[in-house]
């Protein structure tokens, strides 16, 4: 009844419908200003001349009626021509895009791979004894993590490294003499300025992330096959860390692809912090400029990033649980809306 | 430990509950607290938030300014209860939409089902691919910052967690004896919807809608931070940072108590939310 096939076919059909929407959602975003998105006296933007005003005019196709002007802008979307930016560097808006996106991609992946590298010894060590010492421990750690504005972290940080003991950059992505250094010095350098970004996303991922794999834990060590595992001798170290612990990533891989449009969103307040020259900062620079073909751009882009990021973990699951790959139903986790 | 909370009366099981969560209690006692600076700001606070000290720009903690001033000579302490107003109030405000819109979309999915639900989560998994800080900023854009509008966008875009939550709980109320029986006595939709499942689902909801309360801070303070949230003069926790930045190397008080106020206002309220869950679904207790 739920053969592969048909699991994928019901996820193309999910995924044409929720690109659909995205563009719908994006497309009624432009014309929330009041007036229409080129009126100079709503937007009180400074750019928005006459000029400008034409542009964006013939970008949107303003003067047609909605459907046309969506279906128009559709078209263009399929061909990832999102226009041309309207700021003092008026190259086209997916260009732009494509010179970000490594610095956050490659930030956002670094920091997820160290966070499963952290969160998945402590939420395993945490469920080992729920109620211990060291799950209070991480418990209290989680919350603290929860609560803590990431804006925030990174200035005590940025005070305590870069001001008090000066020991890294306080802020871009290389110095200013980068071209000078040789291979290894401008690996060290833009390690050097990396450090603090990093560690901010790191510690924004980790409480959920720590937490998530604790109760996964918990859940895995009540099954029955690890009491099986046990009865017949198999050490404690391997049931945990191997019969247990790859039961308990499942759903883990579910997790990753949720956490995509956070890390997006959190790039926002870290890269502009640090002033790192990528998508975050791109699009909060653009926010400022009222940069209208850049905001829906970024904002497009941002969430089929996001979709993307959704389908890689479901075939993830898919490729890592053997009952989905042979085609048996899988219980709840792998249905495909989630 | 969960085999021992089942037994006595509901009363008596309430009691021995709240007695073995200090941190509920602890989060609940800050909760009323901050909520108490807020509403009484006027009378705590020893200063107008916004009155200029001049020759007092900068001054450390001290016995006339508690927590310091600001380079305009701002007393902090005036400027932090007064932006306790803030907080709370795009907090609950901004939960109050988002309730308000998932409980709405959730109930009717669960309830009518078929292609009414299908609409509802095709909605939800649209709206959670947008990265909400995106999504966020992108509306401000084209709307303007303000107070107002910025506790509208952020209920706006955190419903969805709420919507999936009632339809799940709608979906199982609806099959239970009392709502056959209602049914069967004739009640419309309506009536069987707020009058039995609604009832029955708004302890969850209230989870979610303490802990959505620490969410709305949080975002609201790093929109403020980022200088898209609430306007200066006006003080919000937020802005007060982003102003103590410039003088981060000589003033530390300014980067540390708005912050500080952050994280605790936040984290009381996520521990209320935990422990109310706790309270609520005894299982989960482990």
């Amino acid at each position: 009844m739920n053969s592969p096939a048909r699991r994928i076919l019901k996820k193309i059909v999910w995924l044409v419908l929720v690109f659909f929407g995205i563009t719908i959602i994006s497309f009624w975003v432009i014309h929330l200003a009041p007036g229409s998105p080129t009126d100079m006296e709503t937007t009180l933007n400074p750019l928005a001349d006459s000029d400008a005003r034409q542009k964006l005019e013939k970008l949107y196709g303003l003067d047609q009626p909605l459907p046309v002007q969506y279906v128009q802008w559709l078209g263009r979307m399929a061909r990832l021509d999102f226009g041309e930016s309207m700021s003092n560097d008026p190259r086209p808006v997916m260009d732009k895009i494509m010179e970000c996106l490594p610095v956050t991609v490659g930030m956002n992946l670094t920091a997820l791979v160290l966070t499963l590298l952290v969160a998945i010894p402590i939420g395993v060590r945490a469920a080992r004894r729920p109620g211990g010492a060291f799950d209070r421990g991480s418990t209290l750690f989680v919350y603290i993590g929860f609560a803590m504005p990431s804006f925030w972290l990174a200035m005590l940080l940025m005070l305590l490294f870069c001001i008090h003991w000066p020991l890294l950059p306080l802020s871009g992505l290389t110095s200013l003499e980068y071209e000078s250094f040789s291979t290894f010095g401008k690996f060290a350098d833009l390690l050097r300025h990396l450090t603090l970004p990093v560690f901010i996303y790191t510690f924004g991922a980790l409480a959920g992330m720590s937490r998530f794999m604790r109760s996964s834990m918990v859940e895995a060590l009540r099954q029955d096959y690890i009491r099986t595992a046990r009865a017949k001798g198999v050490p404690e170290n391997r049931v945990v860390w191997s019969h247990a612990l790859r039961n308990a990533l499942l759903p883990a891989i579910t997790l990753l692809g949720l956490s995509v449009p956070g890390l997006i969103g959190g790039s926002v307040i870290v890269e502009s912090i640090f002033a790192l020259p990528g998508l975050g900062q791109l699009f909060y620079d653009s926010v400022m400029a009222r940069d209208y073909p850049m905001i829906m751009g970024s904002l497009v882009l941002g969430a089929v990033l996001t979709l993307l990021g959704n389908l890689l973990a479901d075939l993830g699951y898919g490729l890592a649980d053997p009952r989905i790959r042979s085609g048996q139903s899988a219980g709840s986790g792998g249905g495909g809306a989630s | 430990m969960s085999a021992a909370a089942g037994y006595g009366s509901p009363a008596r099981r309430f009691l021995r509950h709240l007695r073995r969560n200090p941190l509920f209690w602890a989060g609940l006692a800050v909760v009323v607290c901050v909520a108490l600076a807020a509403i009484f700001a006027p009378f705590f606070a020893p200063y107008d938030p916004n009155l200029r000290h001049s020759g007092f720009k900068l001054s450390p903690p001290s016995e006339l300014f508690p927590l310091g001033t600001d380079s305009l000579g701002r007393d902090v302490l005036s400027r932090l209860l007064f932006g306790a107003r803030v907080s709370l109030w795009v907090g609950f405000v901004a939960v109050g939409i988002s309730i308000a819109i998932g409980v709405s979309l959730g109930l009717m999915a669960g309830f009518f089902r078929g292609w009414v639900d299908e609409l509802v989560l095709r909605f939800v998994d649209v709206m959670l691919c947008f990265p909400s800080f995106f999504l966020i900023l992108a509306v401000v854009a084209f709307l303007d910052a303000s107070m107002f509008n910025i506790m509208i966008i952020i209920g706006l875009t955190s419903w969805m967690g709420v919507a999936r939550l009632v339809r799940a709980e709608t979906l199982s109320l609806r099959e239970r004896e009392f709502v056959a029986a209602s049914r069967l006595a004739g009640a419309v939709a309506g009536r069987i919807l707020f009058l039995h499942i609604l009832p029955n689902a708004l302890a969850p909801v209230l989870v979610y809608a303490t802990l959505g309360v620490a969410g709305a801070i949080l975002t609201e303070s790093a929109l403020s931070f980022l200088g898209i949230g609430v306007e200066v003069p006006q003080a919000s926790w937020g802005n007060m940072l982003t102003e103590g930045r410039e003088d981060m190397s000589v003033s530390w008080w300014l980067s540390v108590f708005p912050g500080l106020a952050i994280l605790i206002t936040v984290l009381s309220y996520n521990l209320l939310g935990e422990g109310l869950r706790d309270l609520f679904d005894p299982k989960r207790q482990n």
